[in-house]
C-alpha cells in the first residue's frame, strides 16, 4: 500500500511529464488550474495518468472535484482502499 | 490598389533549417532525397523520401511537441524565421496592429500523423487514452491557428486546403487579403509532413510514387525520359506579405513585389491534369495580367514539376500556350531537390522563385541526364544558370489533385539589398 508521500511523488512526476510544471510545486495545497496552470485539456491528461498509474478509475464527475493535488492523493489513496 | 511586398522568408525543408541553408543547396543542385531506412517502410514500392533536414522536434519544447503535429511544428519554426527576418518582434503588437495583421496558411493533409497514431492509440489501449489534443493536432487548420497564435494575430487567420495548390492559394488569398485594405500584413505560406507508411501506401497506390529506392538522390527527376513519379518531402516555407506603403513607412528591407496570381480549375479529372494543359495555361495567363505584365516579360518560370510522366509533359505544353511558343523563360523544376512537399510546395517554390530574382539566378533542375524530347522550354539543367541585370518577372505553378491550378508572379520592383 502507497504511502500519502509516494503518492504525491509519482503524481508530480506526471504532472511532470503532462505539463512541465516542476516536481517540487506539486504541493497539497495546490489548485491544479489556479497555482500549476494547468488547462482543461491537460488535466485530462493527468486525470488518464492517474488511472495508468494508480491502476484506479476517475469518472468524469469525479474528475471535476479534483480541484487541488491534495484532493487527487485523497481520492487516490480512498480509491486504492 | 497597394503594391504588396515580401519582406520576410522562413523556411525548414529537406535542404536545410532555415531560408540561407536551403536557397545554398538549391543553388548547388543538393539532392534532400533518402533511403527511408525503418522498418515500417519495408515492403513499401516506394522507400524514398525527402525529409525535413533539421527534425522539428528538436526545435520545440518538450510539452509543445507532445500537443503539436510535425506540420504545425514545422509552420510554426518557418513562421518565427519569416516574422523575426521581417525586422518584427514576437511580442504583441510590437510592429503590427494585431487587428491588422492575417495569416494564410495552407496544407495538403493537416495533422495526419496525429490523426493515424491517435487511432492507433484507440485501438490497441482504448478511447480513454486518446489524446485531448488531438483534435487541435490534427485539423487542418491547425498550423494557421498555431502560426496565429504565435504572433497574435487578429485580423482573420485562414487555410485554404487545395492540394498540391494549397500553399500558392494561400498566397493568392494573403494578396486579395491586402489588395482588399483588409490587413496591412499578412503572413502566408503552407505546410505538410506526411512522410509515413500510410500515405506513401496510398499514393504508391496511385502509381504516383518513384520506386527508384536503390538511388534516392537520383529519383526526383523532372522531364527526365526515366522520371518514374514524385518523391514525397515534408517541410514549411513562410513569407510576410505587406503593402508597400506599410513596408516603407518602416523602412523594411524589401525581397521584391508579389505582382499578381491566377487560379483556374481543370474541370476535367480528379487526379490526372488535363493533357491539354488548358487550365494550367489559364492560371499563367491570368497571372500574368493580374501582375500587370506581359508574357515576354517573364524570364523565369519555378514548374510544379513533380517528376510524374504525364505531369511534366503537360506542364511544358501550358506553360509555352501561355508564355508563347518562342518563350525566353528559363524553366527549373526544384522538387529534383526537395521532393515534394505537397500542400507546402507553392510556399516553398515562390520563395524559391523570388530569391532567384533577388539573387539572379536560377536554381536547377538535377537529374536530367536526358530531357524528354520535344518539350519547347528552355531548363536550367543540372546547373544553376544566371539572370540578366534589370527588372525581372517570373512564375511559380503549383497545381494539386482536383483540379486545382494556382499560379504566383514575382518581380524585383522595390527589391532592396
Amino acid at each position: 500500500m502507497a504511502t500519502s508521500e509516494e503518492i504525491l511523488s509519482t503524481l508530480a512526476e506526471l504532472v511532470y511529464d503532462v505539463a512541465d510544471v516542476p516536481v517540487e510545486d506539486v504541493q497539497l495545497d495546490k489548485s491544479f488550474v489556479d497555482d500549476l496552470d494547468i488547462d482543461s485539456l491537460a488535466m485530462v491528461e493527468i486525470i488518464v495518468g492517474i488511472e495508468e498509474k494508480f491502476g484506479v478509475t476517475v469518472p468524469d464527475d469525479e474528475a471535476k472535484n479534483l480541484k487541488t493535488v491534495g484532493d487527487a492523493v485523497t481520492y487516490i489513496e480512498q480509491a486504492k482502499a | 490598389m497597394s503594391n504588396i511586398v515580401i519582406t520576410g522568408l522562413g523556411a525548414t525543408t529537406p535542404l536545410g533549417g532555415d531560408v540561407a541553408s536551403t536557397w545554398k543547396a538549391l543553388v548547388a543542385g543538393t539532392s534532400g532525397v533518402t533511403r527511408i531506412e525503418e522498418e515500417w517502410a519495408d515492403g513499401l514500392p516506394c522507400q524514398i523520401a525527402a525529409r525535413a533536414a533539421v527534425d522539428p522536434t528538436t526545435k520545440v519544447d518538450r510539452i509543445r511537441a507532445r500537443r503539436l503535429d510535425r506540420a504545425s511544428m514545422m509552420a510554426l519554426i518557418a513562421a518565427e524565421e519569416a516574422w523575426l527576418d521581417a525586422g518584427f518582434s514576437l511580442a504583441e503588437g510590437t510592429d503590427v496592429d494585431p487587428d491588422r495583421l492575417s495569416v494564410v496558411m495552407g496544407t495538403g493533409m493537416g495533422g495526419l500523423h496525429s490523426l493515424i497514431n491517435s487511432w492507433d492509440t484507440q485501438k490497441g489501449k482504448g478511447y480513454r487514452r486518446v489524446s485531448p489534443f488531438t483534435i487541435p493536432m490534427l485539423m487542418a487548420n491547425a498550423p494557421a491557428a498555431n502560426v496565429g497564435l504565435l504572433l497574435h494575430a487578429k485580423g482573420g487567420v485562414h487555410t485554404p486546403v487545395s492540394a498540391c495548390a494549397s500553399s500558392n492559394e494561400a498566397i493568392s488569398n494573403g494578396l486579395d487579403i491586402l489588395r482588399l485594405g483588409r490587413a496591412d500584413v499578412v503572413v502566408v505560406g503552407g505546410t505538410e509532413a506526411v512522410i509515413h507508411a500510410f500515405p506513401l501506401a496510398a499514393f504508391g497506390q496511385m502509381q504516383a510514387l518513384s520506386r527508384r529506392n536503390d538511388e534516392p538522390e537520383r529519383a526526383s527527376r523532372p522531364w527526365d525520359v526515366d522520371r518514374d513519379g514524385f518523391v514525397m518531402g515534408e517541410g514549411a516555407a513562410v513569407l510576410v506579405m505587406e503593402t508597400l506603403e506599410h513596408a516603407q513607412a518602416r523602412g523594411a528591407r524589401i525581397y521584391g513585389r508579389l505582382a499578381g496570381a491566377g487560379v483556374s480549375a481543370d474541370g476535367h479529372d480528379m487526379v490526372q491534369p488535363d493533357p491539354t494543359g488548358e487550365g494550367q495555361a489559364k492560371a499563367m495567363v491570368k497571372a500574368v495580367r493580374d501582375a500587370g505584365l506581359q508574357p515576354s516579360d517573364i524570364i523565369h518560370v519555378n514548374c510544379h514539376a513533380t517528376s510524374t510522366p504525364q505531369g511534366d509533359t503537360t506542364e511544358a505544353h501550358s506553360m509555352r500556350a501561355a508564355l508563347g511558343d518562342h518563350t525566353a523563360a528559363i524553366a527549373t523544376g526544384t522538387k529534383s531537390m526537395t521532393g515534394h512537399l505537397l500542400g507546402g510546395a507553392g510556399a516553398l517554390e515562390t520563395m524559391a522563385t523570388l530569391l532567384a530574382l533577388y539573387n539572379r539566378v536560377v536554381p536547377p533542375t538535377i537529374n536530367l541526364d536526358n530531357p524528354e524530347p520535344d518539350l519547347g522550354i528552355d531548363i536550367a539543367a543540372n546547373t544553376a544558370r544566371a539572370l540578366p541585370a534589370g527588372d525581372l518577372a517570373a512564375l511559380n505553378n503549383s497545381f494539386g489533385f482536383g483540379g486545382h491550378n494556382v499560379a504566383v508572379a514575382v518581380t524585383n520592383e522595390f527589391a532592396t539589398h
